[in-house]
């Protein structure tokens, strides 16, 4: 244990820490547009799945990182389509279709790899690339900082800016002005001639593409392969952050560090001979924490509301 | 007065449940007018206005806007057409700001980006215009229910509503509210607006409106103008029986006092006062009925006497025992028996069979439960009796209650209530939307109930129901009891309606029999 504190203040703890958190920034973002919109997507950890394979096979046969990570993209929003029309058009329960989603995908994932690598478990024979890490000018001569913000991957600074970029377009955007209308009362904004389904279908497809490029960052940054069910819960984990955050990109953001923080951990003890089965639970003991800490805030706002009231 | 603007004529609405909501109604109304469409619940005044804003599509008969015929198929057509409507339920996103609410769909731009200041500019301009002053950067969560309807008329405005529906307006709002409401559609008219208002009461209508249209079970009997028509002659026209369905009963024999409501208050969350020291009692062997427009605090009254609200002043006594620390179940046990207005959410689980809504009150009883285990063929002896007592139409006692049609689905509920052995029954709306054989069928159970000596407050806006069913009965209006007659087969319906619409009070000697025993 007293090996632990030294590794966990150091520059390349902290580094890693938002090395891991990019994937579950990425979906977190992707539970909040949905989730604005009324429309809970219980299929981000399939849809990164999905995501990340096809960001593997696409690059390899064509050997560009953009068409890589695009694949991955238009990937993510495809399977967030297929949920769309399922539950919307079909009126089928989202939830339902959106396990279905990951069984689907977990399976599915594993069928195509072997098509394509002759390997069940993982696509080292394929020679997929991978998103160049970039060092930031003027940052990275800071010391301490410098070594935790410059040299990441260019996806994790996609997804921090994306924390930003969701923020205005939540906000500021007569498209995000709808979202929020649609999801609170879709009464009042189809009464206004606001079509309900179409913003839903809208929020699905950009929560899609951005599970797309957490997908994408699994397997062609993260780590530079696909293996089975590499997501490992991280779509479910994002739907907690969102939870915690109350819904704003800034708060899932910090919520989402969280959890980074307890994913890197893990990776940490893994070295230190704590017994593996215990180190991995870290992660979604976080995560049971995390959500029982915040659903008893809610209750005891809404009992405090309701004490107001009378 | 202007030219007609709007003419619905010859309007038949017949739901797919086979209701005729509105049979050959004309509907004209004159440009820059007050306009109100009167009636009872049930009407018919809805379904004419969900019409015109196109949130139903008639059977038959044409719209026209300004001579105009059109076609009305959704609400962005009706808003096209200069049609806008201010809902009783309020369509709000209650997060947002006033500003963001009034631009909703059609948002000022600025590189792509909401132009809040616009947006706040845009709604500063049309509340001075109109004399309807609101924060535009105020949330909608955190203002007064009158505010909330400013916003909702501004809205209707600002996306061009020439012709303005308001719907029953007043009924959410205090008296200065409503005040304050009537100066501010007095300004829009004069700025040559036009305002459909709907509502059934007399002193308001008197106050602002110059027109009226009457209907009366979905057609339309009488347009006059109010400055011309008395207020018994609307409460004539309004008030009354179709078709008069006799009910044989022997007088009745009343013995013990089973409930007693006394000066009971109720103030709802908003702070409006709902119940004003309701006072009276039901005895053995007696129907009592409550006659009132919907809305008079009924409801309220019932969810008090049932337990499914809190009342805090005054006292509810059933069977000698004051029930206002008991749960629902303990009142239950002093034998009280409930039917709801809202079958589908209080009397029935819809998705559960017959046999499980029938238990659903005596499961826990030691002749159907052994230590925490049901008896099964206990169970379905005792429902497949039920079912053929009271004559439910199903395949067996196994089928899912949403199955069954509306009649049949009261008729569980009622022999779940009637069989529980109870001492007062309390029947709210017994017979709303069900077919007639279900209707007469109840009746006589509740007759025949009352005759073994059960006590039965029953409450209806169906006005033959009341009259011919209760032994005594009552008025209420404006969450008091107005009136109160000893033996209800001497009260003609006019008098009643002129209770029933406010027209006319009690003074409190003549009630005071009613509120002592």
């Amino acid at each position: 244990m007293e090996n632990l504190l030294p590794i966990i203040f150091s520059t390349s703890f902290a580094y890693s820490v938002l090395r891991v958190t990019t994937p579950i920034l990425f979906a977190s973002l992707a539970a909040i547009i949905s989730d604005k919109a009324g429309v809970i997507n219980i299929g981000l950890e399939g849809i990164m799945l999905f995501a990340a394979l096809m960001g593997v096979i696409s690059s390899a046969f064509t050997q560009s990182v953009l068409i890589g990570v695009l694949c991955a993209v238009a990937t993510g929003v495809l399977l967030s389509l297929v949920l769309a029309y399922f539950s919307l058009n079909l009126k089928s329960d989202i939830i339902l279709t959106g396990i279905a989603l990951n069984l689907f995908s977990s399976g599915g994932t594993v069928f195509l790899l072997f098509l394509a690598a002759q390997d069940k478990g993982i696509s080292v024979s394929l020679q997929s690339k991978v998103v160049p890490e970039i060092s930031i000018p003027l940052i990275n001569s800071i010391p301490v900082l410098g070594e935790i913000l410059s040299g990441h991957n260019i996806l994790t600074y996609v997804s921090l800016l994306c924390v930003f970029l969701i923020h205005l377009f939540l906000y500021k955007t007569p498209l995000g002005l709808r979202i929020r209308a649609v999801g609170e009362t879709p009464n009042a904004a189809d009464s206004v001639g606001i079509s309900v389904r179409r913003i839903q279908y809208m929020a699905l497809m950009i929560s899609g593409a951005l599970a797309g490029l957490g997908g994408a960052y699994m397997s062609m940054g993260y780590v530079s392969w696909f293996s089975r069910d590499m997501t490992a819960g991280r779509g479910f984990i994002a739907l907690a952050a969102e939870a915690m955050g109350r819904g704003t990109p800034l708060g899932t953001f910090l919520a989402a560090i969280i959890f980074g923080f307890a994913d890197a951990l893990s990776n940490v003890m893994q070295s230190l001979r704590v017994p593996a089965e215990f180190v991995q639970m870290i992660p979604y003991v976080t995560t049971i924490l995390g959500l029982v800490i915040y659903s008893i805030k809610q209750n005891n706002k809404i009992k405090k509301y309701r004490r107001n009231q009378v | 007065m202007g030219n007609e603007i709007l003419l619905m004529k010859n309007i038949t609405k017949v739901y797919p449940n086979g209701i005729v909501a509105n049979k050959d109604v004309n509907f004209s109304v004159n440009e820059g007018e007050i306009h109100a469409l009167m009636g009872e619940n049930g009407a018919g005044k809805s379904t004419l206005m969900k019409m015109l804003f196109g949130l139903e599509t008639p059977e038959e008969g044409e719209i026209f806007i300004n001579g105009k015929a059109i076609k009305i198929d959704s609400p962005t057509t009706a808003i096209k057409n200069g049609i806008g409507m201010v809902h009783q339920h309020f369509m709000l996103v209650p997060s947002l700001t006033i500003a963001e609410n009034m631009v909703l769909g059609i948002e000022p731009r600025k590189n792509g980006f909401i132009d809040f200041k616009k947006a706040v500019a845009i709604t500063e301009e049309i509340s001075k215009k109109y004399n309807l002053i609101v924060d535009p950067e105020a949330k909608i969560e955190d203002l007064p229910v009158g505010m909330k309807q400013k916003v909702e008329i501004l809205k209707a405005l600002l996306r061009g509503a020439e012709i303005l529906i308001l719907d029953e307006p007043t009924a959410v709002l205090t008296p200065q509210e409503t005040k304050e409401l009537f100066e501010e559609l007095v300004t829009l008219k004069e700025k040559g607006h036009t305002i459909i208002f709907i509502s059934h009461k007399l002193k308001e209508i008197k106050e602002i409106c110059d027109r009226i249209t009457i209907l009366r079970g979905g057609r339309s009997v009488g347009v006059h103008h109010v400055k011309d028509v008395t207020q018994e002659e609307i409460s004539r026209l309004m008030v009354g029986r179709d078709v008069v369905l006799k009910i044989d009963k022997t007088p009745a024999k009343p013995k013990e006092i089973v409930l007693k409501v006394k000066e009971v208050n109720h103030i709802d969350v908003m702070g409006k006062n709902i119940l004003n020291k309701i006072s009276f009692f039901v005895r053995e062997g007696e129907i009592v009925g409550i006659a009132g427009v919907e809305g008079n605090g009924q409801r309220e009254l019932i969810e008090l006497i049932t337990g499914l609200d809190q009342y805090d002043e005054g006292s509810i006594v059933i069977c000698d025992k004051e029930i206002r620390d008991l749960t629902i179940k303990q009142i239950r046990d002093l034998g009280i028996s409930h039917i709801s207005e809202d079958r589908m959410t209080y009397g029935v689980a819809e998705f559960a069979s017959i046999e499980e809504n029938i238990i659903s009150d005596r499961f826990d009883n030691k002749d159907l439960n052994n230590k925490g285990l049901l008896k099964i063929r206990k169970i379905q002896s005792l429902v497949k009796q039920l079912i053929d007592d009271y004559k439910v139409k199903c395949d067996n006692g196994q089928q899912p209650v949403k199955m069954l049609s509306g009649g049949n689905i009261q008729k569980v509920v009622v022999a779940r209530e009637f069989s529980s052995s109870p001492k007062i029954i309390i029947a709210n709306q017994p017979t709303r939307g069900i077919d007639v054989g279900a209707i007469e069928f109840i009746y006589e159970k509740l007759i025949q109930l009352r005759d073994e000596g059960v006590g039965v407050l029953l409450i209806s806006s169906d006005l033959n129901e009341v009259m011919e069913l209760s032994d005594r009965l009552l008025v209420m209006y404006g969450g008091e009891v107005v009136a109160s007659f000893e033996d209800s087969t001497k009260v003609t319906e006019e008098e009643l309606g002129m209770y029933m619409l406010g027209i006319k009070k009690q003074v409190f000697e003549e009630k005071r029999r009613v509120e002592n025993e």
